[in-house]
């Protein structure tokens, strides 16, 4: 990653989550396929809700005819964390107009928030709309399509996690935290590890008593307050 | 090509609740000033949420009882951070896991 901030390098940044989208984006139309969702009901949540988690959980919600209530607010929690992104990387865009801000945060995604984390590391600070924007919606179109030829090849293509494509997401999170751990200053190396242990740890234990989303919105918060204690205590 | 009136209920409802929780944001900060404690929270954001992002895929979950490590990924995370440390590029990371993942499947293919 270069510190350059145009729409060609937000496009170049963004390639190498581009294989996540791709490993997950099949995953989920094969899955939606078996659940017998047509391709507009597949399009319809890629380009109108656009977010992972969510639509496999409204998918299996769908088949078990599961309220609309139910699947509302499931939805919400499994986003809720998107509250905590967003209103992080809407720090960068204040001086832009409130209509380009919207569109931001229209399509932001987990992948597309911590690379521009890291991509403020190096750059003072400082982020672009043009890179933002670039970066959104070249995930946003690949996760459209790379859904769609899931659902439209169906039973026809083999199992992507075979190939070991379903692990791409995983090694690009380990990627991002490892960039962000040498890359923020800010923070530091020894406060940040002590962070990331305190909620590697609160997320294991809190994974015995709640779901999985729920667990990672909680050991998030945690992880946060937990850290603002920590660095008050040690500049004493 | 085929919509029933739920699932089309379903996309509009859950696209509209999942376009607030990301745009609203940005037109409050937008228009508010953030009070001291919160800007200090937010600091941490990036570095808890990616940790807990990737402990999702390194623990399997069991109500009731201690989450369990996924082996297979947890394997498969070795050479994908070594290739971190040593490149410091993202794309190498995901590729090295990738394949690091192909080949753990290939010896476990009959389990």
């Amino acid at each position: 990653m270069s510190p350059s901030l145009t729409f060609r390098s937000g496009v170049q940044d963004v390639l190498p989550t581009v294989f996540g989208y791709i490993g997950v984006g099949l995953a989920f139309g094969i899955v939606a396929h078996t659940s017998h969702l047509s391709l507009l009901v597949v399009a319809g949540l890629s380009f109108l809700v656009y977010a992972g988690s969510a639509q496999f959980i409204i998918t299996s919600m769908l088949l078990l005819h599961d309220p609309l209530s139910g699947i509302f607010l499931s939805t919400f929690l499994v986003n809720s964390r998107m509250i905590l992104m967003s209103t992080s990387l809407a720090q960068y865009f204040r001086h832009e107009s409130l209509g380009k801000n919207l569109f931001i945060g229209a399509l932001v995604t987990d992948e597309t928030f911590a690379l521009a984390m890291s991509k403020q590391n190096l750059t003072h600070g400082r982020l672009s709309f043009a890179w933002q924007a670039a970066a959104n919606l070249v995930a946003y179109l690949v996760w459209g399509l790379a859904t769609l030829a899931g659902a439209w090849l169906g039973g026809l293509i083999a199992d992507p996690a075979r190939f070991g494509f379903d692990f791409a997401l995983t090694a690009m999170f380990i990627g991002l935290v490892y960039l962000q751990l040498i890359g923020d200053r800010k923070l530091g190396l020894p406060l940040q590890l002590q962070v990331m242990a305190f909620v590697a740890l609160a997320y294991y234990l809190l994974l015995s008593i709640m779901s999985q989303n729920f667990a990672l919105l909680m050991a998030t918060i945690a992880g946060c307050l937990f850290g603002m204690e920590l660095r008050k205590w040690q500049s004493h | 090509m085929a919509i029933t009136l739920t699932e089309l209920w379903a996309i509009l409802g859950c696209g509209a609740v999942t376009l607030l929780s990301r745009a609203l944001p940005f037109a409050f900060v937008k228009q508010m000033r953030m009070p001291g404690w919160l800007l200090d929270f937010l600091t941490f954001v990036p570095i808890t949420i990616m940790t807990a992002l990737a402990c999702e895929s390194l623990f399997v979950g069991h109500t009731g009882h201690l989450a369990t490590l996924n082996v297979t990924n947890c394997l498969a995370a070795i050479p994908a951070t070594i290739a971190g440390i040593l490149t410091k590029s993202l794309l190498m990371v995901v590729v090295v896991g990738i394949m690091a993942m192909a080949v753990i499947r290939y010896f476990t293919l009959g389990n």
